[in-house]
């Protein structure tokens, strides 16, 4: 299930055996059973599957804001069973960037306020933020927008918005939910070239949950899930979809 | 292993706290209809509570003028009074009673009644007739504001305060020294005007002499209203007072027992307290309702951007914080203009004397308690669904 057996390769991500249990009445939701999963420092790793799969629990999992019911996490080594709620929400303060399905950008907050709250969370000086927020932005080719509030811009902006946040902290893992879902076609690829672009470094792990099929190439690995279960591991190229 | 590797990032819980609280605000202040929503329940109902507890204080100071323009430190009055506004006359020999008593320097009589005063043009008007001492004119008004007070020895003289003189001014006739009208049909002759407290019914004070007093008061057995005292050097009022209540018959209070004991008079015998403090329950409550009820709404539009800072980081401490600033910006900014709005009321009535208006530091505390508690309410009933808050439903 290694995502890569090239030397310069880590893991960064490591899920062993976990079972993730929703109390559902009588009869309890398996949304996990006996996960395992890897992801690797400097790859794109992409999580398939059809919807109610345990895509976004094994993510949720993964970044700390769901508690397994058994087996391991370790994020860049941290066992996250081991850590206290606010050792994990620390953690994800500093190493974990996100970027959600709905963007979920702070309609009341411009852009480059949205951008920069990472770094206020982690204690930057609210100016310093905001510098470090709108340079990022300029680069994703918001540089004229910064002040405007994210209703007036179209859902790629918004998306480049979501990805400026996911990154302006530097995290070593960036997680992605269905991040193409929200846009059309041509805006969805060129998000993910965006994303692809400025988030994949070698020092950086990137996990995108999606169930669109055209983004799949994108991929460095991918891991398809069916009922709980990862059922397939391994290159894009030797991925078949259905 | 996991601290090891945990001590690269150590918590900073103070320091991440000042710059998202800068967030807080931004998002409570550009969220513009809500933001404006919460300032209007809260200026409103401190407005309210303020300004109705302001009045029931300024009302409940007029039950008290007598006390406050005669100004003795010691009031002897028949043993069954109650409080300065009931007057259950005494017989002449209590003054000497009283002066026998050890410890007094000197005791005077004074005449407090209702009377009736007739103009020449046949309208009419009640007033407070205030008898004083001839000779030394103990109870005197504190502010003459034309004329001499020692001119109240001339024949029929009197004195009339500014509620009198714009009472009359009221029916189109003017009080001046030397306007001639009279009490209970006999004649009285204005020597000087003067500026006292406004008494509970809005009557005007007219001040004559003792005797004088009696020949304008109905005829009656006993015609003595109340007895004041004034103490010798080195004996306390409460002493001295303790010392006339043991002569039979009569019952003395201190200046500040007699206020207090007149306000709480009226507190307990009359509707007024009901009638005050059913409007401030009203203020309470409307603050809740619209303040509590937006706040809530404000912070249930925002959950999920608040689970999104959760899942980001953000602790529950800060998000305690934030929502906590949130709620207490808009009561401080309600509270002050509510308590502003109060203010300039009453310096507007406090011109025209009227309704009643006194605002003891008291009552702007008192309001603030209660918009901290409206604002804690708010704040608490927001955080419960803050804290249930899973941060994993942002990627529902």
């Amino acid at each position: 299930m290694s995502a890569d057996s090239s030397p310069e390769s880590s893991i960064a991500v490591e899920v062993k055996k976990v079972t993730k249990i929703f109390p559902n009445g009588d009869t309890p939701t398996y949304a996990l059973r006996e996960v395992s999963f890897q992801a690797q420092n400097g790859k794109l790793t992409m999580i398939v599957g059809p919807s109610g799969c345990g895509k976004t629990t094994l993510l949720s999992v993964i970044c700390g804001t769901l508690g397994v019911d058994s087996g391991d996490i370790e994020v860049f080594g941290n066992n996250l069973k081991m850590m206290s709620d606010a050792e994990i929400t620390h953690f994800r303060c500093l190493n974990v960037g996100f970027i959600f399905q709905q963007f979920n950008l702070i309609p009341t907050l411009t852009i480059v306020e949205n951008a920069s709250i990472p770094l206020i969370l982690q204690g930057m000086p609210y100016r310093k933020a905001e510098e470090k927020a709108a340079a990022l932005l300029e680069d994703l080719g918001l540089g004229k927008r910064i002040r405007s509030f994210p209703r007036q811009l179209s859902g790629g902006q918004q998306q480049r918005v979501a990805i400026a946040r996911a990154l302006v902290h530097d995290p070593k893992l960036v997680i992605c939910d269905e991040p193409t879902a929200s846009l059309d076609a041509a805006t969805g690829h060129h998000a993910l070239e965006l994303l692809k672009n400025s988030a994949c470094n070698a020092d950086r792990c990137v996990i995108v949950v999606t169930h669109d099929s055209r983004i799949f190439s994108f991929a460095d690995w991918i891991a398809e899930m069916e009922d709980g279960r990862v059922i397939k591991s391994c290159l894009p190229a030797d991925y078949h979809h259905g | 292993m996991q601290r090891d590797k945990l001590a690269n990032c150590p918590l900073q819980p103070d320091y991440t706290l000042h710059p998202m609280l800068r967030i807080a605000l931004l998002m409570l202040f550009r969220d513009t209809s809500k933001y404006v929503m919460l300032v209007v329940g809260l200026t409103f109902c401190s407005l309210l509570m303020t300004q109705q507890s302001s009045i029931f204080c300024g009302l409940m100071l007029w039950t008290s003028a007598t006390v406050r323009n005669i100004g003795a430190q010691i009031w002897v009055f028949d043993s069954k009074v109650e409080q300065a506004n009931e007057v259950i006359p005494l017989r002449e020999i209590e003054v000497t009673r009283v002066r026998s008593v050890p410890g007094v320097e000197w005791a005077v009589p004074l005449y407090v009644g209702i009377e009736q005063a007739r103009l020449g043009d046949g309208s009419f008007e009640n007033v407070q007739l205030v008898g004083l001492d001839t000779a030394t004119f103990v109870g005197r008004p504190m502010q003459i504001t034309k004329g001499r007070i020692e001119d109240l020895r001339l024949p029929d003289a009197v004195i009339i305060d500014q509620v009198g003189i714009d009472k009359f001014r009221k029916k189109g006739i003017t009080i001046d020294v030397g306007t001639v009208f009279e009490i209970n049909d006999k004649t009285a002759r204005v020597v000087a005007l003067c500026h006292a407290n406004r008494s509970f019914l809005g009557q005007p004070y007219v001040y004559t002499t003792y005797d004088r007093a009696l020949q304008y008061a109905k005829p009656q057995r006993k015609q003595l209203s109340c007895v004041l005292v004034e103490p010798k050097k080195g004996v306390s009022t409460k002493e001295l007072t303790r010392e006339i209540n043991t002569l039979h018959g009569l019952r003395a209070f201190e200046r500040d027992e007699l206020f207090w004991a007149t306000i709480w008079w009226y507190i307990k015998n009359t509707g007024i307290p009901i009638s005050f403090g059913t409007v401030v329950l009203l203020g309470v409550i409307v603050g809740i309702a619209i303040a509590g009820q937006t706040f809530y709404l404000f912070i249930y539009d925002n959950l999920r951007y608040l689970a999104a800072l959760k899942a980001m980081g953000a602790r529950m401490p800060t998000l305690a914080a934030m929502v906590f600033l949130q709620a207490f910006s808009v009561g401080i900014i309600g509270y002050g203009l509510g308590v502003g709005l109060t203010s300039f009321f009453g310096y507007k009535v406090l011109k025209a004397e009227q309704p009643p208006f006194f605002m003891p530091w008291q009552v702007p505390v008192f309001v603030a308690v209660v918009v901290v508690l409206i604002c804690c309410f708010s704040a608490v009933i927001g955080l419960i669904r803050v804290a249930k808050l899973e941060p994993a439903v942002v990627f529902k």
